[in-house]
């Protein structure tokens, strides 16, 4: 296992720097800053428009940077360097993205057609994409799903075809979109399984999610975005879901008010468990 | 308040039967998946064959050669257990209202001259004739069975063939990938796109009490129709995006694994030597 804990030991994967990045002349990240080490599990964490799916891709090289700089495995990631086919294939090979809607994901005719999609388009040989394709799909069990169309297929199933596409690749670098995102509990618990076991394999994972139900089982460190499309800051799971005032201005948890035994209550409403706690005094206070 | 009875609108009938007809026999798959004779063929031996039927039709000059291609789909279509209703009606209830339109003219003298069948207006002063001629009739049956031998052989070969397999069939027999993958991805994210819009009609309908104006329905529907159309657009962003990360660099690869057995020889000999006779006969 090559998972080191905190991750921080590994060699650079990702190295932002004073990155920004507009859309359609509209701020989508602010100045940011940040630095991905080989096996580290990380979440980006953030509300809903606040720029975490945007950096997903510019981490893949599918946008590339206003201004500011980022670098993969030790070397500039530009536009430019990407128009090098081998360069390009190498980088591809090594990172995977899990885009959060899988129907923009799910293009192909078939399962099939979808898992083997990654591995021929980035020239490795036939043998090689049937075998790796065969173990994703069995791995994720869904070999009996081979020949169906994506689309007539269910949420749960389509995540795992979803995440096939990429896993036949086997990349060294997984980028997760709200990977729970539409998922029912037993699909959300296996996606939570199989995340798990890509960290044993020493892979390093980045997720974008604003589910902090989720986000002590799938990270080491924490990197907060605020409304703002700025990192704001960022530390162990535990530092950061402690940080309430934080949350709150990040749109991440919100205060609830409502009424218990005829008297009013204001409560910091974050995990699921805290819609049902009980009262002990009848004052404004935060989760315990 | 009234209890008059709200009738579905145009618009919501138009919708709903687009999209159950193409969810019945294009997504779903059902007859494609039965074990019947055409199924059990290669898509590449079934296209051939078809296109090969369609040419000899399309040459033919003799109604009955027409007709004949025409029947023997008939017990084709029986052995690859295709409802016969459900295949008859879907070419000869809907070809009225796209050929017909377009052969009704050519049964009148006025298109068509010669010898009158058919007497529908004859005054002397001012001199007007309007006559359904025999050359007339036969121009109209010629178009009519044309059609219909034709969508029916291409109904069949939809039907009975997964479309994943045909898309398949095409790229093997060398058509450009780039149209092959175009055609795939258009299949594929009408279904998406058909839901988007049946599901933007159930929230507006879930808003909307009473009967709305013509005018109103005609305002929503432009409306919908530019949202839907840059909802597709961005859909086709993302999508691109999706494919990139991926590997694709503009030249679309697929693995192919179609098996050609010995039936398949013999079918697509005897669809080739029923299209070539028919040419020389109806010739």
């Amino acid at each position: 296992m090559a998972n080191n804990g905190n991750g921080m030991n590994g060699a650079p994967i990702f190295e932002v720097a004073r990155m920004s990045f507009s859309y359609n002349n509209q701020l989508a990240l602010r100045d940011i800053n940040f630095t991905v080490h080989a096996g580290e599990r990380i979440a980006i964490l953030g509300a809903n428009g606040s720029g975490k799916s945007t950096l997903l891709k510019i981490l893949d090289a599918l946008y590339f940077p206003t201004s500011g700089v980022v670098c993969a495995f030790g070397e500039p990631l530009t536009e430019q360097a990407l128009q090098d086919e081998a360069r390009a294939f190498a980088f591809r090979r090594r990172v995977g993205l899990v885009f959060q809607d899988p129907e923009v994901q799910l293009f192909s005719p078939t399962v099939w057609d979808e898992v083997t999609f990654a591995p021929l388009h980035l020239g490795l040989p036939r043998a090689e994409v049937i075998e790796r394709s065969e173990w994703a799909m069995d791995l994720l069990g869904i070999t009996k799903l081979r020949d169906r169309a994506p689309h007539r297929l269910s949420g749960g199933e389509k995540k795992k075809v979803a995440l096939a596409s990429v896993l036949s690749l086997r990349p060294d670098v997984w980028l997760l979109d709200e990977p729970t995102a539409s998922l029912d509990p037993r699909s959300q618990s296996r996606l939570l399984d199989f995340i798990g076991e890509l960290s044993k394999e020493g892979k390093t994972i980045i997720t974008a999610t604003n589910d902090l139900d989720i986000v002590e089982e799938i990270a080491d460190r924490v990197v907060m975005f605020c409304e703002e499309h700025e990192i704001t800051g960022e530390g162990a799971p535990h530092e950061v879901l402690s940080d309430y005032d934080r949350l709150v201005e990040c749109n991440l948890i919100h205060e609830h008010r409502h009424r218990h035994d005829g008297t009013e209550h204001v409560h910091h409403h974050l995990h699921p468990a805290v819609h049902e706690h009980q009262h002990e005094e009848q004052t404004s206070k935060r989760p315990t | 308040m009234s209890s008059a009875k709200l009738t579905p609108s145009f618009f919501e009938k138009t919708l709903g039967g687009l999209t159950g007809t193409l969810e019945q026999t294009l997504f779903a798959e059902e007859i494609a998946r039965q074990d019947g004779l055409l199924q059990s063929l290669d898509p590449r031996a079934k296209l051939i064959g078809a296109l090969a039927l369609l040419i000899a039709i399309s040459a033919s000059h003799n109604l009955i050669v027409i007709a004949a291609l025409y029947l023997l789909t008939l017990p084709i279509a029986n052995r690859s257990r295709v409802p016969m209703g459900f295949y008859l009606k879907r070419v000869w209830v809907f070809m009225p209202f796209f050929t017909g339109v377009v052969a009704l003219p050519a049964l009148f003298n006025v298109f068509t001259p010669g010898r009158p069948l058919l007497t529908l207006i004859d005054l002397a002063s001012p001199r007007v004739y309007l006559a359904i001629t025999l050359p007339g009739v036969i121009t109209a049956a010629f178009l009519l069975l044309r059609v219909g031998a034709s969508v029916s052989i291409a109904v069949l070969l939809i039907l009975t063939t997964r479309w994943a397999t045909l898309l398949k069939a095409l790229r093997v027999l060398h058509v450009p990938q780039a149209f092959v993958l175009i055609l795939g991805m258009t299949y594929r994210y009408i279904y998406v796109l058909l839901h988007a819009a049946n599901n933007m009609f159930l929230a507006r309908k879930s808003r909307v009490v009473g009967r709305v104006s013509s005018a109103e329905e005609r305002r929503w529907l432009a409306a919908s129709m530019g949202t839907l159309f840059a909802k597709s657009y961005e859909l086709s962003d993302q999508v691109y995006l999706a494919m990139q990360s991926r590997g694709f660099r503009g030249e679309a690869l697929v693995m192919d694994a179609l098996v050609w057995r010995g039936a398949d020889w013999v079918w697509l000999c005897a669809f080739v030597v029923v299209a070539a006779a028919a040419v020389l006969i109806g010739h």
